[in-house]
């Protein structure tokens, strides 16, 4: 367990949508210091293996999820010169267009703020506890862990233990 | 002890999370899941792959050899796949 984050830095679970641009912007807001801000938006998609979806449905582990990627914010913080680091992801049903989760960085240089932003959805791909089910016409389906993710994880080396 | 389930794996059990008393004996996460899978048809047929499935005790990710005897809540859960 870790201790709280610094004020700068948040993680949020939530069911409503949120405003990725916003959120961005208050990373920023009355300082001077940070000289790049990198933002990332994962967005539900309408078509999966060429098929249309209704819609997806995110269920998560409610405290781990929040205690495993504040963890590896820490860890980004120990890593990077960042000074500012928001993470949100929804849980619940979520429909095509909708965004599902946001990581936005920020430095007084791109490349701790690109850096840290990928190691951050490389890990929570990977290690937050969420799943995501697809709604289709004629049922439900729980969606496949991917190989490629788990290798994406794996080239930040130092374990995240 | 408590456990909880989540996705597939709380569907094939049927419900998402339950107290148990685990026989003396089982010790690891590894031998906790083989004893569930001898609980009835749908333990079985939701820890038939163990390879597949992950774990967390008190929220906090192990593996299938960490010991269970401290543990509050362990959780069984497929591989995950947010972001």
């Amino acid at each position: 367990m870790t201790g709280p984050l610094p004020a700068t830095f948040n993680v949020r679970i939530q069911r409503e949508p949120f405003d990725a641009a916003a959120e961005a912007a208050k990373l920023t807001r009355g300082r001077t210091d940070v000289g790049a801000v990198v933002t990332f938006t994962g967005i539900c998609r309408g078509v999966e293996a060429g098929e249309p979806i209704a819609a997806l449905t995110l269920e998560h582990y409610s405290g781990m999820a929040e205690a495993e990627i504040e963890r590896h914010v820490t860890e980004a913080i120990g890593r990077w010169p960042l000074l500012g680091v928001t993470v949100i992801h929804r849980h619940g049903r979520i429909a095509p267009g909708e965004d599902i989760m946001m990581v936005a960085t920020a430095s007084s240089h791109r490349q701790a703020a690109f850096a840290a932003a990928e190691f951050l959805m490389d890990y929570l791909k990977t290690r937050a506890p969420f799943w995501k089910q697809i709604e289709k016409a004629d049922g439900k389906i729980w969606v496949d862990a991917k190989e490629t993710d788990d290798a994406a994880a794996g080239r930040w080396s130092a374990p995240v233990e | 002890m408590k456990l909880r389930y989540f996705a597939w794996i709380r569907e094939r059990v049927g419900k998402a999370e339950e107290d148990v008393d685990v026989p003396a004996g089982v010790a690891t996460v590894g031998e906790l899941m083989a004893w569930l899978a001898s609980r009835g048809e749908e333990y079985a047929h939701a820890f038939d792959n163990p390879k597949v499935i992950r774990a967390a005790i008190d929220r906090t990710h192990v593996k299938p050899q960490t010991a269970i005897k401290d543990a509050g809540e362990i959780a069984f859960f497929p591989p995950m796949t947010g972001g």
